[in-house]
């Protein structure tokens, strides 16, 4: 069991803040793609991974971070804090 | 060190005060203030959305780094979230050095690493409709200065 997170406009063009999945993916990037292929909602978000970044148990990393053992997967624009 | 992430807004003036108060150590105190801006008079209201948990955690690694690299007294961070209009006060941090070189590198340092790796997210509501601000490439390719 793992929580998603998705913030900002991934958030509404998923339409929704959270989720809990189970899943086997190994990496982000074979999450991303079981995600993908689930509606085209998820297709449409993650179309283009350059435009994404991903915080794995609320570290920030890439889309090749391995997740056993990660409790919490989360995706978001490139931040504009400050 | 002090990491403060809340909705309510802040007052400069008391936090300034209390971040300077009770030591003779530091020579110098360095605050900076971010205000949001409305320089086309066409911005209602800037929505900051945060990732709770990773803003804190990303804050004070941001902040304990800052400690690592100069020679620092005390750093203090403030940020909010949630709706603002312009002129509201956003965030501020606070670098407190026996010598100001080091305060005001560390606040340079500090508002660079705050803008590209702490999880924010502005919206902007204005007349000409809402959107999300963008990163800019510039800001991240300061995170090379450091």
């Amino acid at each position: 069991m793992m929580d998603i997170l998705y913030f900002a406009w991934v958030r509404e063009r998923i339409g929704l803040p959270k989720e809990r999945v189970t899943t086997d993916a190994a990496t982000v990037a074979d999450l991303v793609a079981e995600l993908s292929a689930r509606e085209e909602r998820y297709a449409m978000a993650f179309s283009d991974l350059s435009a994404l970044r991903v915080a794995v148990d609320q570290e920030l990393t890439d889309f090749n971070a391995p997740l056993a053992g990660v409790r919490e997967v989360a995706f978001f624009p490139p931040m504009t804090g400050g | 060190m002090r990491i403060v992430v809340q909705d309510a807004p802040f007052d400069l003036g008391v936090e300034s005060e209390a971040f300077a108060a009770g030591r003779h150590d530091m020579g110098a105190i360095v605050t900076f203030t971010g205000v949001v801006r409305d320089t086309a008079d066409d911005l209602d209201v800037m929505e900051i959305e945060h990732y709770p948990g990773m803003t804190e955690k990303a804050l004070t690694a941001i902040a304990e780094e800052a400690m690592q690299r100069w020679n620092l007294g005390d750093v203090l961070v403030i940020h909010r979230y949630g709706r603002l209009v312009p002129g509201d006060r956003i965030m501020m941090v606070a670098t407190a050095s026996p010598h100001r070189r080091d305060a005001f590198e560390a606040a340079d340092f500090l508002m660079d690493y705050l803008k590209s790796r702490a999880p924010f997210w502005k919206k902007e509501h204005g007349k000409g409709g809402t959107d999300w601000v963008a990163a800019k490439d510039e800001d991240e390719d300061a995170l090379s200065r450091w």
